[in-house]
């Protein structure tokens, strides 16, 4: 058998997985892995200039393409700046394997150069973690942490690798397992048929039916499913803030986002609803509202992966714990047997009525003013034509996030990228390299703010390294947009430091860090700017549109009220 | 309501911390916890107490399923089940309080377990009732120290928690 170090089999195990890209940042604890990784070539290690990036990096990766995202940082601050992003992929159920260096076995717990407890630090923001004990483990452990972080509830896996474990000199025998054997984890195969069965006759008898889709369908490859189910049940679709693409945003069927800043008509549909079918998603506060007040006449079905989410907030009436798309292909196939699909036509047909009534009420409108600023709307909208619906967009954290949500129509899977569940300022950027390093040849917008791109703007650096053409979309409104909203709509307008005085140079930072930095000031500018941003293929550029400070995100759930209960401008609520 | 928890997991380092962390960040509450490894050395027994109304209880058995070192665990408060605590404890005995206390160790059929001139250690074990109502016949103001092992649990009859 062959003879390997620790940190050789590091290596090793990660071409054996099928790794391609690795997100990382050297230092002391794991300088003997990456020496492992300069002698080889399969691996790509990409050098960020910050170890959060890594891991947000490793993220988009991971939510471009399905596959679980690798990070590689030190100990100590390599490890604790690698925290946001890891606890960023764990609320968004993002697999991930991050290998943290660790000091000296013998010097655990005396408070060593660049020791923490790793393992302790991030134990509430893993699915699980190791920490190797013996050099002998390191195949199997990488094994299981891409078992873990990839079946199931997917989420983060950290393996703790202290130095010692990875000394070139120490060789041991290397085989990689092919099977990972664990009798304390089996992940839920198939949901249960019975209740699949039920949760069908349920859906046949819907009057006013809502199927409400989260990240678990993108997550679960479930899309095409829950697309065939709901044209064949000519049921009306709303997507989560995490689901965006899961349900082609430009069909008809569907009413867009649900939720706090979702569309008038998702949120009426919903209260409204005498059937909801959840598929994979969490039924969170940012979509209920007053959990107690949400949606009072409605069954619900619920399907997920996790029986933890399933009546957490709100009591399912079917759970169905299992993956998404089986369950969904089950149901499919159920209806299929049955011949014709047996809905109540009449009685969706008036469903269908009033959900045209509820779309003339709003529509998303917003007031764009000829003589003043432009508006945060129109710059995504500008976007959408520009890159014709087609390209990833990630977002960082704020009123652009919801600009970019609302107003973007994704229409594939994977395409919408952004920290639904943490709320991550400094996301977008970052996860626009993974995004970037997945589809090289893809069109990738990072919307951001100027109050987010600052919390990771170093990464700038790092796409100059790369070449990665992204194309960052800076909504520049000279403020904290969301945080203000709240103090102008809660706090008597006042705007405690939500205002960001001494902004830079946006055109000549980006022109620094070796970019092309662009300056729209004017709305008659935006298009043709957006055009030629976009014609620089193979250029990184740093769109600055500085937009209109007062604007407010709506529709916006009323505090503590239901479903129906919003603000639909400045002025008029429900 | 209360409930005992037991739990079987992986012996292995950590796998006592995610348990008892879990408890911490989701804002549950542990009163007992009794933790030690079974015949097969791989594997541990863990009981703990917890009050919660059913919701609780059941996000409660849920998140800790889905803890990868958990192998199985059982609600034993949900079936018919024996629970046992043990207690060691000080007592003062002095003069007439010496032979009152023998016989309310007697009564609740504890056992003298060391004696000194002045002090008797008794070793009591029953349900945490029993322990309790053992502490107030005592009485308080004669109890000097106490140490409590926390519930252990088994369901009865033929029902078993193993692999």
């Amino acid at each position: 058998m062959e003879m390997l170090s620790g940190a050789e089999m590091v290596v090793r195990a990660l071409q054996d997985e099928g790794v391609e890209y690795i997100f990382g940042y050297p230092g002391g604890a794991v300088l003997h892995i990456y020496d492992a990784l300069f002698q080889q070539d399969t691996v790509n290690h990409i050098l960020v200039r910050h170890e959060q990036a890594a891991t947000h990096a490793a993220d988009g990766y991971a939510r471009a393409t399905g596959k679980p995202g690798v990070v590689l940082v030190t100990s100590g601050p390599g490890a604790t700046n690698a925290i946001t992003g890891i606890a960023t992929a764990f609320m968004d159920s993002i697999p991930m394997v991050v290998l943290s260096g660790q000091v000296r076995s013998d010097w655990i717990g005396d408070d060593a150069f660049q020791e923490t407890d790793m393992v302790g630090l991030s134990r509430p923001i893993v699915k699980h973690s190791f920490m190797v004990r013996d050099p002998r483990q390191i195949p199997e452990m990488i094994k299981k942490a891409f078992y873990i972080a990839n079946t199931g509830r997917p989420g983060p896996v950290l393996v703790d690798i202290p130095k010692d474990h990875t000394a070139p000199h120490n060789t041991f025998p290397y085989e990689y397992p092919k099977k990972v054997k664990m009798r304390s984890y089996a992940p839920v195969t198939r949901g249960h048929s019975g209740q699949i069965r039920k949760a069908v006759d349920e859906l046949l008898k819907a009057k006013r039916p809502v199927i409400y889709a989260g990240g678990g369908v993108v997550q679960g490859e479930a899309s095409p499913a829950l697309a065939a189910l709901a044209r064949k049940l000519n049921f009306p679709v709303t997507n989560t803030l995490m689901g965006l693409g899961a349900y082609p945003g430009s069909d008809e069927q569907f009413l867009g986002m649900l939720g706090m800043h979702g569309t008038y008509e998702a949120n009426m549909a919903m209260h409204n609803a005498d059937v909801i079918l959840v598929a994979g998603a969490r039924l969170d506060d940012r979509v209920t509202n007053d959990a107690r007040k949400f949606c009072p006449g409605a069954k619900i079905i619920h399907i997920d992966i996790d029986p933890a989410s399933i009546s957490k907030n709100v009591a399912a009436h079917i759970p169905i714990v299992g993956p998404v798309k089986q369950v969904l292909e089950e149901m499919l196939a159920m209806l299929d047997e049955q011949g014709e699909v047996g809905t109540d036509t009449k009685s969706l047909e008036r469903w269908w009525q009033e959900i045209a009534g509820w779309r003339k009420v709003h529509g998303l409108r917003y007031e764009t003013n000829e003589q003043g600023p432009m508006k945060p709307q129109q710059v995504v909208q500008a976007l959408y034509k520009a890159t014709k619906g087609e390209a990833y967009v990630t977002s960082d954290v704020g009123q652009h996030q919801m600009f970019a949500a609302q107003h973007y129509l994704y229409d594939r899977p994977r395409q919408w990228i952004n920290s639904g569940g943490l709320g991550t300022m400094g996301f977008g950027l970052p996860a626009a390299m993974g995004v970037q390093f997945a589809h090289p040849d893809a069109v990738v917008a990072c919307v951001t703010g100027e109050g987010s791109i600052q919390m990771n703007i170093q990464e700038l650096s790092t796409c100059l390294q790369y070449g990665l053409p992204i194309k960052i979309i800076n909504i520049n409104n000279q403020a904290l947009g969301m945080v203000r909203q709240w103090q102008d709509m809660q706090y008597g307008g006042r705007h405690s430091q939500s205002y960001m005085e001494s902004l830079p140079d946006f055109v000549k930072l980006a022109e620094s860090y070796g970019h092309v930095g662009m300056l729209v000031e004017k709305f008659e500018d935006l298009d043709g700017a957006m055009e030629e941003a976009f014609a620089l293929k193979d250029r990184l550029v740093f769109m600055d549109i500085y937009v209109d400070p007062t604007e407010h995100v709506y529709p916006m759930h009323i505090a503590d009220g239901s479903m129906r209960d919003m603000w639909l401008s400045k002025t008029e609520r429900t | 309501m209360r409930r005992i928890i037991s739990i079987l997991m992986e012996n292995e380092p950590g796998a006592l911390s995610r348990v008892v962390g879990l408890f911490s960040q989701r804002g549950y509450n542990i009163e007992t916890l009794t933790v030690a490894p079974t015949e097969d050395e791989t594997l541990s027994r863990l009981t703990m107490t917890t009050t919660g109304d059913e919701k609780k209880i059941e996000q409660i058995t849920k998140h800790l399923n889905k803890l990868i070192e958990v192998v199985k665990l059982v609600d034993l408060t949900e079936g018919a089940h024996i629970e046992r605590e043990i207690m060691l404890m000080k007592v003062k005995a002095t003069g007439a309080q010496r032979a009152e206390v023998k016989r309310t160790v007697d009564i609740f059929r504890g056992q003298i377990v060391d004696v000194t001139a002045t002090v008797y250690t008794v070793q009591l074990t029953g349900t945490t009732d029993k322990l309790e109502a053992f502490i107030a016949a005592i009485g308080e103001t004669q109890v000097l120290e106490v140490v409590r092992s926390g519930v252990s649990g088994i369901s009865r009859g033929e029902k078993v928690l193993s692999l």
